[in-house]
């Protein structure tokens, strides 16, 4: 038994994160690093930081990460392991929790706790857009890049992959950052 | 702008059963490669794409729909989106909808980032990537402010004027004062419905 399975110890590990990872996958990422860097070695600083940077740069949501944590502990089937163990079983909670709000029944008060969360859930939103922004837009030439992408996406209905795109080719070019 | 938020018109909550806008719901393959396509254009986030989908492109909600629906997401625990894929897939066609959603969120882009881990492994440089990566975070925060924005006009079209308060306020106790996450919403969570239960029994009486 002292040869324990790196498959098992990622499904544990990310299962249990994931229970806990209230508001998101940015929201988890420092304990992410706490648990593959300082507690378990599975990788060093800097293979964490070039990991989060993939995981930004790839398309899809942004809790892939883990996908990459799991690769770098146990190959492919570590990849595909930890991904499943963060996003499946809360995905299966909130399906039994958004059948049993929207169940028809006489109670209103599923209807009502929705509609409740739904500002807070934007004034989040909001928070994560500062906060990203204070740590993103450290020049002026950034600043302006993030406010010009969020002016046009707001009044058109451009793409905004094309938006991205741009964003790519100006950082490429040096001149962000 | 959006001809979107002229849904959003509608009382929310008329009937919970209600059929979304478009009354076709997709079938399962067309939802695991709706939610394929918006996750692989999500670059630095599939928010902005999946509310583009699902509420402007194929209209399979009301915008107001989608904000309780995110919301509710918001404040489970685990990846937003993930379980958003999960509910709304679940919601169209029952739980075959949602891991077909599901799976078609999380499939391509594990794929492709296991590929860039195999190269990341081989080659280990990612200065040039990083230097890219910059330009595109930039303006992935610019698509999350206009997220948001679009999110909102659902709440300023009524002047819910309580809904855009305690947003603000939990804008300002996260965003600028930066208080915990937990301390806040312990407090924001019972003002938030203490609050809408009263708007609404005064718009009923």
């Amino acid at each position: 038994m002292n040869a324990e399975n790196p498959i098992w110890a990622l499904i544990s590990t990310f299962g249990l994160m994931s229970l806990f990872a209230v508001g998101g996958a940015a929201a988890a990422v420092p304990e992410m690093h706490r648990i593959a860097v300082d507690v378990h070695h599975w990788m060093t600083d800097k293979q964490f930081a070039d990991a989060y940077a993939i995981a930004q740069l790839s398309p899809g949501p942004n809790v892939l990460i883990v996908t990459l944590i799991g690769y770098a502990v146990a190959g492919i089937p570590g990849a595909l392991a930890a991904t499943l163990a963060m996003c499946l079983p809360t995905a299966l909670l909130a399906y039994y929790v958004s059948r049993l709000l929207n169940r028809p029944s006489q109670s209103r008060w599923p209807v009502l706790i929705q509609a409740a969360l739904v500002p807070l859930s934007i004034g989040l939103m909001a928070a994560s857009a500062l906060i990203l922004a204070q740590s993103t837009d450290r020049t002026i030439a950034a600043l302006l890049l993030t406010a010009t992408v969020a002016v046009i996406a707001s009044v058109s209905r451009i793409n905004p992959l094309w938006l991205l795109l741009a964003g790519g080719l100006l950082g490429f070019a040096g001149i962000v950052q | 702008m959006s001809k979107d938020s002229a849904p959003a018109a509608q009382h929310p909550d008329q009937s919970p059963d209600r059929p979304a806008t478009n009354p076709v719901p997709p079938g399962l393959v067309a939802l695991f490669l709706a939610f394929a396509r918006m996750s692989l254009a999500g670059f630095g986030g599939v928010l902005v794409f999946a509310r583009q989908a699902i509420v402007e492109q194929h209209r399979w909600m009301t915008a107001d729909e989608f904000n309780e629906t995110f919301a509710l997401c918001h404040f489970l625990p685990g990846p937003n989106i993930v379980n958003l894929s999960m509910v709304f897939g679940a919601r169209l066609r029952g739980i075959a909808g949602g891991i077909a959603a599901f799976a078609g969120l999380l499939l391509p882009p594990t794929l492709i980032v296991t590929v860039l881990a195999i190269i990341y492994a081989r080659f280990g440089d990612v200065e040039v990537l990083r230097r890219i990566l910059a330009g595109i975070s930039c303006a992935a925060v610019g698509l999350l402010i206009a997220v948001v924005f679009r999110m909102m006009t659902p709440l300023l079209k009524r002047l819910d004027v309580v809904a855009l308060i305690l947003m603000l306020a939990v804008f300002l106790a996260i965003g600028v004062v930066r208080l915990p996450l937990q301390a806040v919403l312990l407090v924001a969570i019972p003002v938030s419905v203490g609050a809408t239960f009263l708007m609404r029994r005064k718009v009923a009486a």
